[in-house]
């Protein structure tokens, strides 16, 4: 299943900052982290990924260090900021309440619409 | 020995160098995308592609190189600046020819020298002409950004408007001659409208802190091209002026009536012109010019510091003194702001940025200095218009100065991220307006036009 791509853009930023609180990151690490998370069904287009840090990064919610890969590389580490915590338990607060009016509302369209007592 | 992937990175050098061309793409950027690139490969190459399949699916993965490079151009805008001047070049080709823009700089040059020319002819009172002067070279400057932000008509008139009001305030007060209410429009009027040309130059997008960033940018460089040419100006008239002098001929009624009342002008279209069309050339210069001179004028703050303190207090200080001071505090702001607007916003925070709060923190003091010299004198001989004008400008950089520290403490401890250093001064820009406004609206009449 692919999701839309307005969902995936919404979505970014809590994704992001939710895995890099589970500790640094670098950007690849990220994306893989994001396609298991979601079984695959989230396909990010993987350039898109950097400006989305780099702004998170202006913002002041991630910091980032240049380190060195297995290989030797440059590699550019992401960690989340206690700024960048507090907008995620921010934006957790938001998603609960909109995960939860979803299931609600899914749930009344599973029932049979109530009998309308009436003239019928 | 043959390396096996070669074939492998030759493609991935390929790739570098075209991603490298796209200027809102740094080189740390390509760095960061070439990891993860041979990260992508490495992974595909464990499924069992070939190097030349784990390439490609990881090219393709990487997204399209133009929306990419157009998401990173939007997060760094203050790398668009460089490429603001390669837009227009790219979608004027539907017909206009490249001298077009040429002709329309110099036609408004010369516009703007006939305008002053015409001032200086017509206005015969020599306040009148200097009260006037900006009113008469504004138009210029703002007709070239209009024509070339293509302003909607909503935002020519927002401009037209305060425009045309200030300067029948000015021409129509009856300003007593040679009183400090004349002298404080005269000063005032090139603040507002220098604001005003900056909306123009936003395009009308005046609310948007990144263009208010890159009009003080614009500033910056404008001014160093100003000087530039004036220099220029100067060699050329000086070496002339030798020469005919040897020959006999006196150029001195010349120069003050025709050389200088179209050069100064003209210069200053030409200048934006330049600004607009060779970003790149000053960008390099930009950093280096802040670092030379935050701590040139550090030293110049202290010592001036020093000497007040040595002599004891301002009080019986000429006045001509405090103006000098006021005048010395703004060409710091506009240093901090040229700073900040040169600076590379992700960069961590290093020397230059706490020089930079040193600077902030001498020009508080001075400003201290200058504030207590200021209310000390207003106590013991009483409000005037200069008085008034020069604490109020105080008063505006104490709060804007004392803000700025703050968050550069903050910025240096790492609590806040440089941006919000960079929001506070865009955001704080109108207030100098405003305030100029005031002063020129305002304080005539309530000083009786003294």
């Amino acid at each position: 299943m692919r999701i839309d791509k307005d969902l995936v853009a919404a979505s970014a930023t809590p994704l992001v900052l939710g895995i890099l609180s589970e500790g640094d990151l670098y950007g690849y690490a990220i994306l893989k982290r994001v396609s298991e998370l979601s079984g695959g069904g989230m396909q990010w287009t993987d350039g898109m990924l950097y400006p989305l840090l780099h702004r998170l990064e202006r913002l002041g919610y991630v910091s980032s260090s240049w380190g060195t890969s297995e290989a030797g590389r440059r590699r550019k580490h992401y960690a989340i900021t206690p700024a960048g915590r507090d907008v995620l338990a921010d934006r957790q607060e938001q998603w609960a309440v909109v995960a939860e009016a979803l299931r609600q509302v899914w749930q009344a369209a599973q029932q049979p619409p109530a009998p309308t007592a009436g003239w019928a | 020995m043959m390396d096996p992937h070669a074939e492998l990175e030759a493609q991935i050098d390929r790739w570098r160098g075209y991603v490298q061309r796209r200027q809102a793409i740094s080189a740390a950027d390509v760095d960061e995308l070439e990891d993860h690139l041979r990260e992508q490969i490495a992974d595909r190459q464990a499924t069992g592609l070939d190097d030349e399949e784990a390439f490609l699916v990881a090219i393709k993965r990487l997204g399209n190189l133009d929306a990419v490079s157009r998401e990173f151009a939007r997060e760094h805008s203050d790398r668009l600046w460089k490429q603001l001047m390669l837009v227009p070049e790219d979608t004027e080709e539907a017909g206009a020819p490249p001298w077009r823009e040429l002709a329309v700089v110099l036609a408004l040059a010369v516009g703007a020298g006939v305008a002053v020319k015409a001032g200086l002819a017509w206005l015969d009172d020599g306040s009148v002409q200097a009260r006037n002067l900006s009113f008469l070279v504004f138009p210029f400057l703002a007709a070239y950004f209009a024509w070339k932000r293509r302003l909607t008509p909503y935002v020519a008139a927002t401009l037209l408007v305060p425009f045309a009001a200030l300067a029948i305030v000015v021409n129509v007060y009856p300003f007593v001659s040679g009183g400090s209410t004349e002298v404080l429009a005269t000063l005032h009027a090139p603040v507002v409208l220098w604001l005003l040309a900056g909306v123009a130059y936003a395009g009308g997008r005046w609310r948007s802190d990144s263009r208010r960033m890159d009009f003080a940018r614009f500033t910056g460089e404008l001014a160093i091209y100003y000087t530039l040419l004036a220099l220029g100006g100067a060699v050329l008239i000086g070496l002339t002026f030798a020469a005919l002098q040897v020959v006999g001929a006196d150029l001195e009624p010349i120069l003050a009536d025709w050389i200088l009342p179209f050069a100064m002008p003209g210069a200053l279209v030409v200048a934006a012109w330049l600004v607009e069309a060779k970003q790149n050339v000053v960008e390099n210069i930009a950093p280096v010019l802040t670092r030379v001179f935050t701590p040139l004028t550090i030293a110049m703050l202290l010592t001036l510091l020093a000497v007040f303190t040595a002599a004891g207090g301002l009080v019986d200080v000429d006045r001509d003194l405090l103006i000098l001071m006021d005048a010395i505090l703004v060409l710091v702001l506009c240093l901090l702001l040229y700073s900040i607007s040169a600076r590379d916003s992700l960069a961590p925070p290093g020397l230059p940025d706490a020089l930079q709060l040193v600077l902030v923190v001498a020009a508080l003091a001075v400003n201290t200095v200058m504030l207590t010299a200021m209310l000390t004198r207003i106590a013991e001989f009483g409000f005037s218009p200069n008085k008034i004008a020069a604490l109020g400008l105080n008063l505006l950089l104490l709060v804007h100065l004392v803000w700025a520290a703050w968050l550069s403490v903050g910025f240096l401890r790492g609590r806040r991220p440089f941006a919000q250093l960079e929001r506070w001064q865009t955001r704080y820009l109108p207030v100098y307006g405003a305030w100029a406004a005031v002063v020129i609206v305002v304080f005539p009449p309530v000083f009786g036009f003294a």
